[in-house]
């Protein structure tokens, strides 16, 4: 999976990523932007084509996979 | 602090503790990370899952779009931080610097930030409170199981308060085919935030839409049924809603009791800090190891007089936690301002709202652009003469105009022609708010520079 | 007499390399000649005033327009009234609103994403039927025919009839060149005439899609019954024209300059060889490097707006030289490097603001299509001519043919 989150306050609506990825981004409509916040890891390369597309650099997506390793019981109790 | 060397020392192999795993606490841990802090780092969350989005948790959870437990925050790089999660701090030793955790674990730290944020204000009566079917929504869970409840189908849905929350709920339970009422104290949605010309169109949009809009009324009472599930609420205009799904949609409390009696500056209107981030302990003095960010911070800001202003907002979150990691890790002329011009959206009933600076300072509004019959406008707020806020429903593009025009104080009205100034946009009228705060007087302060990257503040003393 | 910045830019001697008249310009990023309009080079101040409703992009509002158009203003005088291009709020918005239902979302989501299997396979066929490897004219083998023949199954246009319509498209694009030396009356009547046979042939087709609707947008615009109604027949007219127009005749510079550039870049090329992913951030990087708009120059005031220290009066004519912008130092370091890898890439190839361009998620497709598969399937290809011979147009610019050769041509 590839998580997703969108700066809606620098989107402006131009839907580029609408257009290129619709499995993932919709407009919901004219200019606000509703997205799947954890897209298929099949949808991969659109989804890279749609935040290389949109205007205003909007779209963060995953640089590394999530390193919140101790969020089990057993990690937390060991304490420090 | 300054040049002898001890900075070096925190950056190289200090501790540094944020309390808040949330949007401000994972952006500020990435921020220490780019800064070149290489000690250790430790993020507490009261929640047992990792940092996680918001504002999808209204929408598109609501819709069924997506699942309210796959909203993680995207990592945008590697943090190598220890995690104690799902466990609430519970307390703060300022002299020992050190955050004692729910469990009794004690974490030290040489530089504290916090980011606890809110949490929803729940229904006063408890009892009520209880009551199967009773919601609010602020977290992960909270959404889920609201999501689930929908999911079955309610008879009709009852949202207490129309603020932007409860009214993208509102939304999201129309477009579901739901009935919904909305009970709402003040004249019209979203009138606390954008004042009565702007909460007329928020009506028509709610209405237009089918909700059951009650203004001016308050939930009195809810009452439930023998099994403890909800079914009906009594209203201040003696009225009764029969429903079978109550979203209490009040607002927010902030998460400042743990620091009860620690001796920082903290209540149940935030941390107050300087504009550095850096809190204040209860004799208003500056500490200069303990910062605070996002939804809990109080900060005055350079644009609106130096008000302490606290802002439930995403961006300011981000920003909020950058500056302040940039400052713990800097020499005190290298610290930075935050003077991030506040900006939020919300999208409702198919309408993009978005807004910059803050309308409800303002005493006026101008519609400069579009039409509120069409809902498609552009609103722009003035305060003593100066432009303070606007608000754009579908016509987001031009908002960074109107940024400008704040950062730089232009007057209100504005001026000059503009593109769709329509014969209602001829002449400024009254804002309409319920309560307009009163800014204190001072210098005027502008944002100048040609770029983004490059802004300055400019000073203009008062006389 | 050294000639002035405004006619440098013009200056057909000028079109291969047009960037270091930018970079004289954006010494004075406020740049105005007697009787001119006012050049803005910078990138911020361009962005800004994309943005600002000060600004209109309806020619009525020049003040000179009241006497006669001005030497550099393309006038608007024809038979169809001007298309969304060319209009503000709220004409533009609905006519834009209209237009995009058929395109795009919220009410077509899939249509531009649903032909990726024909993109692919048109740059396919066009690429098997270059023939002789030796001598390759990019521009007439593959840049042009590509958008022209997606731009005709948009539409509905039978593809047949390119012949009819192109050269009334290429009249009217370059009446958008603002050449001060040209005849105004004289270019005038010419793209009046083109206009008008291009409304007419345009008539007709329309015509036949309202008896016999297909999927195609015209059809769709024709038959259209949105929250807005329908469009006038003027309306839907010069929308078809605006669209016709603009899908062919941006799309091909685009490719041209991408493959241009490529080639001048060969470890570029090597790695979009290996990784035909590399072709989205070269697009955006192109976008920013060689936009094929280079310069909106039908930009009017509303209101005196001071833009760094300069006023510019009321009813003047505002250039925006979006070409320039991108290679503002301000913004991006090292511009005159092409890099996919930079970061941060917010250019201003495509516009900014509500007239941002349309077509913007098509070109994109088609050019990382064509640009990767150019790339994998041309054996070691080379430039015959560097620069290409260009064509005259200054604002939508490109190579009028590009030469080159490879060692064969892989399956």
């Amino acid at each position: 999976m590839v998580r997703i989150a969108v700066d809606l306050n620098r989107c402006q609506g131009y839907a580029q990523c609408a257009f290129l990825a619709p499995e993932i981004f919709a407009m919901h409509g004219e200019e606000a932007l509703l997205y799947d916040p954890d897209a298929d890891a099949a949808q991969r390369e659109k989804l890279a084509q749609a935040a290389a597309a949109c205007p205003v650099q909007a779209i963060l997506v995953d640089a590394v996979e999530s390193d919140a390793v101790d969020v089990s019981a057993e990690a937390v109790s060991g304490g420090r | 602090m300054d040049g002898d060397g001890s900075l070096e020392r925190l950056k190289r192999d200090g501790r540094i503790v944020v309390v808040g795993a949330s949007l401000a606490g994972l952006r500020a841990a990435e921020t220490l990370r780019d800064k070149g802090f290489a000690g250790s780092l430790t993020l507490i969350g009261d929640e047992a899952c990792e940092p996680y989005d918001r504002p999808p948790l209204s929408k598109q959870v609501l819709l069924g779009r997506a699942s309210a437990e796959r909203t993680a925050l995207p990592r945008l790089r590697a943090l190598d931080a220890t995690w104690r999660l799902g466990r609430a701090a519970t307390g703060l030793d300022m002299a020992a610097r050190r955050v004692r955790l729910a469990d009794g674990d004690e974490v030290p730290y040489d530089r504290l930030l916090i980011a606890t944020g809110v949490r929803a204000r729940p229904w006063p009566n408890e009892a009520e409170a209880d009551l199967d079917g009773v919601f609010v929504l602020r977290t992960r869970d909270d959404s889920a199981a609201l999501a689930r409840r929908l999911d079955a189908g309610p008879e009709r849905v009852l949202v207490i308060g129309a603020g932007f929350t409860g009214s993208e709920i509102a939304s999201a339970c129309r477009e579901r085919g739901l009935p919904v009422t909305v009970a709402e104290r003040g004249a019209a949605p979203l009138v606390g935030a954008l004042g009565g010309v702007v909460g007329a169109v928020a009506a028509e949009m709610h209405r237009e839409h089918g909700v059951d809009l009650r203004c001016g009324v308050m939930v009195t009472a809810l009452e439930g049924d023998a099994s403890g599930r909800v079914r009906a609420a009594q209203l201040s205009d003696g009225s009764t809603v029969e429903t079978d799904v109550v979203i209490v949609s009040l607002g927010a409390l902030r998460n400042t009791e743990w620091l009860a009696g620690s001796g920082l500056g903290a209540g149940p209107r935030g941390i107050a800090c300087d504009a550095g981030c850096r809190a204040f302990d209860i004799r208003g003095i500056v500490t200069d190891d303990i910062y605070a960010a996002g939804d809990v911070a109080r900060s005055p800001h350079a644009l609106f007089g130096y008000q302490f202003l606290s802002l439930e907002h995403w961006g300011n979150a981000v920003s909020q936690a950058r500056i302040a990691a940039h400052n713990m890790l800097s020499e005190s002329t290298d610290r930075l301002p935050h003077m991030e011009v506040p900006a939020f959206w919300s999208s409702q009933f198919g309408v993009n709202i978005k807004s910059v600076g803050i309308p409800s300072m303002g005493t006026e509004i101008l519609v400069s652009q579009g039409s509120l019959a069409d809902h498609r406008f552009l609103g722009v707020y003035g305060y003593q003469g100066r432009v303070i806020g606007a608000v754009a429903f579908d016509h987001g593009r031009w908002l960074p105009f109107y940024q400008e025009l704040i950062e730089t104080t232009a007057p209100f009205p504005p001026p000059f022609a503009t593109v769709d100034r329509r014969p209602e946009g001829q002449r400024p009228l009254d804002a309409d708010f319920p309560d307009p705060s009163i800014p204190t007087h001072g210098p005027t302060v502008t944002l100048s520079g040609y770029s983004p990257a490059d802004r300055r503040m400019t000073f203009t003393p008062a006389h | 007499m050294t000639q002035s910045l405004l006619h440098q830019i013009l200056d057909y001697a000028n079109r291969a390399d047009p960037y270091p008249i930018y970079e004289e310009l954006r010494k004075s990023p406020v740049h105005h000649e007697a009787d001119g309009p006012y050049v803005i080079s910078t990138y911020y101040e361009i962005r800004s005033l994309l943005h600002d409703p000060r600004i209109s992009s309806d020619a009525r509002n020049l003040a000179s327009n009241a006497a006669e158009p001005p030497a550099g203003a393309p006038s608007e005088e024809s038979t169809l009234p001007p298309g969304f291009l060319k209009l503000d709020p709220p004409e533009h918005d609905r006519l834009r609103r209209m237009t995009n239902r058929p395109f795009g979302p919220p009410h077509s989501p899939h249509r531009v994403d649903g032909m990726r299997g024909e993109l692919h396979d048109i740059v396919t066929g066009l690429i098997d039927g270059i023939g002789d490897p030796d001598r390759i004219d990019l521009v007439e083998q593959f840049s042009y025919p590509f958008p022209v023949t997606v731009i005709c199954r948009l539409l509905g246009v039978p593809r047949e009839d390119e012949t009819r319509f192109h050269v009334w498209a290429d009249t009217l694009a370059a009446n958008l060149d603002p050449d001060p030396d040209a005849d105004p009356a004289e270019r005038d009547k010419g793209a009046q005439d083109a206009r008008m046979q291009l409304g007419m042939y345009l008539a007709g087709l329309i015509e036949e899609r309202r008896k016999n609707p297909g999927e195609d947008m015209l059809s769709q615009l024709a038959t259209a019954k949105g929250d807005d109604g329908p469009m006038t027949t003027m309306e839907l007219l010069s929308t078809a024209a605006l669209l016709l127009i603009a899908g062919h005749e941006t799309t091909v510079n685009l490719i041209t300059n991408g493959m241009l550039t490529l080639l001048r870049n060969p470890d570029v090329l090597q790695r979009l060889r290996a990784d035909p992913r590399l072709a989205v951030p070269i697009v955006e990087e192109l976008l920013r490097f060689e936009p094929p708009v280079q310069l909106v120059p039908q930009r009017t005031t509303l209101a005196d707006i001071e833009v760094r220290g300069v006023t510019i009066p009321k009813g003047a004519s505002v250039w925006l030289v979006l070409a320039s912008g991108n290679r503002d130092p301000r913004r991006f370091e090292d511009p005159d490097r092409f890099d996919p890898d930079r970061p941060d890439i917010q250019h201003l190839g495509l516009g900014s603001g509500i007239h941002s361009c349309f077509g913007a998620p098509l070109a994109r497709l088609e050019t990382q299509f064509a640009l990767a598969e150019l790339a994998r399937r041309l054996e070691n290809p080379r430039l015959l001519e560097d620069p290409p011979p260009y064509r005259q147009n200054a604002v939508l610019r490109g190579p009028r043919r590009l030469h080159l050769t490879c060692d064969g041509i892989r399956p």
